[in-house]
C-alpha cells in the first residue's frame, strides 16, 4: 500500500521531457519532489506563472508570488508571469500538457467529482473544471476510498461533478488504473497489494488482466 | 499639450461615486494583489448590498471578509470562497447570494467584458450544476456552453507601479485578475505601490494600457498579508 508520497512518486514516472504540467492541491503538489533527473518539465500555476520553483528560504519569501493553494513559491529561471485569463488560455488551448489532480469520487466512464459536498463543503470550484474540461491528460491522484471505507472508483459519481468523460488514469494508493471503453482497467497493483484486496475497495466495472504487475517505486 | 492626468489623492478619492447597490469588481488571486486601500475605504463608506466580483473572499479579518463581516456585500462572483467561516455562514444561512464559477470562465468574462465580446463558449463547466440553462452549442464534436460577459460599476485594481496616465505594471502574480478586471470597470481605480511621473515607465513593459483606467493613486501601508507561508530549510 502507497502512502500519500508514494502515489506523487508513482505519478512522477508518468512525466515526460519537454511536458507543461499544472499539478493541483494535496498530493499532486508532491509530484513536483519526484521528477526524475534525465527529464526536463515546467510547473503552471494557474494564478498566473509557469516556471514555478521550490518554497523559498525565509529570506526568499514574497507575498507577491503565490501558487494556487496561496502557498509562498520561488520563479525558476526562465520562468513568466501572466494573468488569468492568458492562463487559462494555455489550459483551454491545450498548451499544458498535464493536470494532475485530487478527486472524491471519479465513475468509469471518466466523470470526476471534486468540488462540492451539498450542505457540508461548498467552497467553490476553483480552476478545476476549466483544467478538467480541456486538458488532453488528466491523472487523478487520491485515496482508493474515503475516510468511511467506500470506493471512490464508482460506476456513477454521486456528488455534483465536476467535468463529464475526462478522466483517462488513476492512481491510489492501492492500484494504478486506466479509464476505457467506461471501464476501470487495472494496470498496477501497489506494493504488498492484491488483486482481491482491490476487486473488493473498487465499486465500479474493474477489468482485470491475467497479469498484474507491481509497481516500481 | 500635456498627458492626461488621472491621479487622484487617495483611496476617499478614488471610490467617490461609490454607492448602494453597486456592483464592484476587486482583483487579487486569495490575498495577492487585493485593492488593500480601496477595500478599507469601502468599509468605511458602509455601502450596502454591493455585488461583488473577485476570485476569492479574503479571510474573515482581511480583504473582503472585512465588507462581508459588516453585511455589506448582498451578493459575491468568485470561483473559490474557502478560508472565510464568516462567508460560509452568510452562504449556507441563505443571507449572502453566490455565484460560483469555474476560475477561468470568471477571468474571461472579465476580459470579455472589457473588449467588447459580450458572450462566449467554454467548455468548462459543460455537464455540470454550472451549465444551468445556458446555451449548449458543439464546436469540433465537443459540447461547449455559452458564459456571458462581465462589466462594473467600479473595478478596483491593485498594480505594482503606475504612472500619472494610468499605466500599470503588475509584479509577480499579483498581477491575476487585475489587468482583466482593469478594462472591465466603468470607473476603474488604481492603487499602485509606486506612483511616477508619464514618461517613466518603458511603454515596452506597461501591462495595462492607461486607457483602461480612470483614476490612479498611491496607495499606503501596504500589509501584504500572506495566506499560506510555506519555506524550505535554507
Amino acid at each position: 500500500m502507497l502512502d500519500k508520497h508514494g502515489i506523487a512518486k508513482r505519478i512522477a514516472q508518468e512525466l515526460q521531457d519537454r511536458w507543461y504540467v499544472n499539478l493541483g492541491i494535496g498530493i499532486p503538489t508532491m509530484v513536483a519532489n519526484y521528477i526524475p533527473d534525465h527529464i526536463d518539465v515546467e510547473f503552471q500555476s494557474e494564478n498566473g506563472i509557469l516556471g514555478m520553483g521550490r518554497f523559498p528560504t525565509e529570506d526568499e519569501v514574497d507575498p507577491d508570488l503565490i501558487n494556487a493553494g496561496k502557498q509562498t513559491i520561488t520563479a525558476r529561471p526562465g520562468a513568466v508571469y501572466f494573468d488569468s485569463a492568458a492562463s487559462f488560455g494555455m489550459i483551454r488551448g491545450r498548451h499544458v500538457q498535464l493536470t494532475v489532480l485530487g478527486a472524491m469520487e471519479v465513475a468509469q466512464n471518466g466523470n470526476i467529482a471534486n468540488w462540492k459536498i451539498p450542505g457540508k463543503m461548498v467552497k467553490g470550484m476553483g480552476g478545476a473544471m476549466d483544467l478538467v474540461a480541456s486538458a488532453q491528460n488528466i491523472i487523478v491522484a487520491m485515496m482508493h476510498t474515503n475516510k468511511a471505507g467506500k470506493s471512490k472508483l464508482l460506476r456513477e459519481c454521486t456528488l455534483p461533478l465536476t467535468g463529464v468523460n475526462c478522466v483517462t488514469k488513476i492512481v491510489t494508493n492501492m492500484a494504478t488504473l486506466e479509464i476505457k471503453d467506461e471501464k476501470f482497467h487495472l494496470l498496477e497493483r501497489a506494493p504488498g497489494v492484491t488483486v482481491e484486496e482491490i476487486k473488493a475497495a473498487t465499486e465500479g466495472d474493474l477489468v482485470v488482466p491475467a497479469e498484474v504487475p507491481e509497481m516500481k517505486i | 499639450m500635456a498627458v492626461i492626468n488621472k491621479v487622484v489623492k487617495d483611496a476617499r478619492e478614488g471610490c467617490e461615486g461609490v454607492q448602494d447597490g453597486m456592483t464592484l469588481m476587486l482583483g487579487g488571486f486569495g490575498l495577492c494583489g487585493i485593492p488593500e486601500n480601496c477595500i478599507s475605504e469601502l468599509v468605511r463608506l458602509n455601502v450596502q448590498d454591493v455585488t461583488c466580483i473577485s476570485n476569492n473572499a479574503g479571510v474573515d479579518d482581511f480583504g473582503l471578509g472585512l465588507l462581508l463581516k459588516k453585511k455589506q456585500v448582498k451578493k459575491m462572483i468568485s470561483s473559490y470562497v474557502g478560508e472565510n467561516d464568516e462567508f460560509e455562514r452568510q452562504m449556507l444561512s441563505g443571507e449572502l447570494e453566490v455565484d460560483l464559477i469555474p476560475q477561468g470562465s470568471l477571468a474571461e468574462r472579465c476580459r470579455a467584458g472589457g473588449v467588447g465580446i459580450p458572450a462566449f463558449f467554454t467548455p468548462a463547466g459543460y455537464g455540470t450544476e454550472v451549465q444551468g440553462n445556458k446555451e449548449v452549442r458543439e464546436f469540433d464534436g465537443k459540447p461547449h456552453i455559452l458564459e456571458s460577459a462581465l462589466t462594473a460599476d467600479f473595478a478596483l485594481v491593485k498594480a505594482w507601479k503606475g504612472d500619472t496616465a494610468g499605466n500599470l505594471i503588475y509584479k509577480a502574480t499579483a498581477r491575476n485578475f487585475n489587468p482583466l478586471m482593469a478594462m472591465a470597470g466603468k470607473i476603474t481605480v488604481a492603487e499602485v505601490e509606486e506612483l511616477v511621473p508619464a514618461g517613466e515607465l518603458d511603454p515596452n513593459e506597461i501591462h495595462t494600457p492607461g486607457i483602461f483606467v480612470q483614476r490612479i493613486f498611491q496607495g499606503v501601508n501596504y500589509e501584504k498579508r500572506i495566506e499560506q507561508r510555506t519555506v524550505r530549510e535554507s
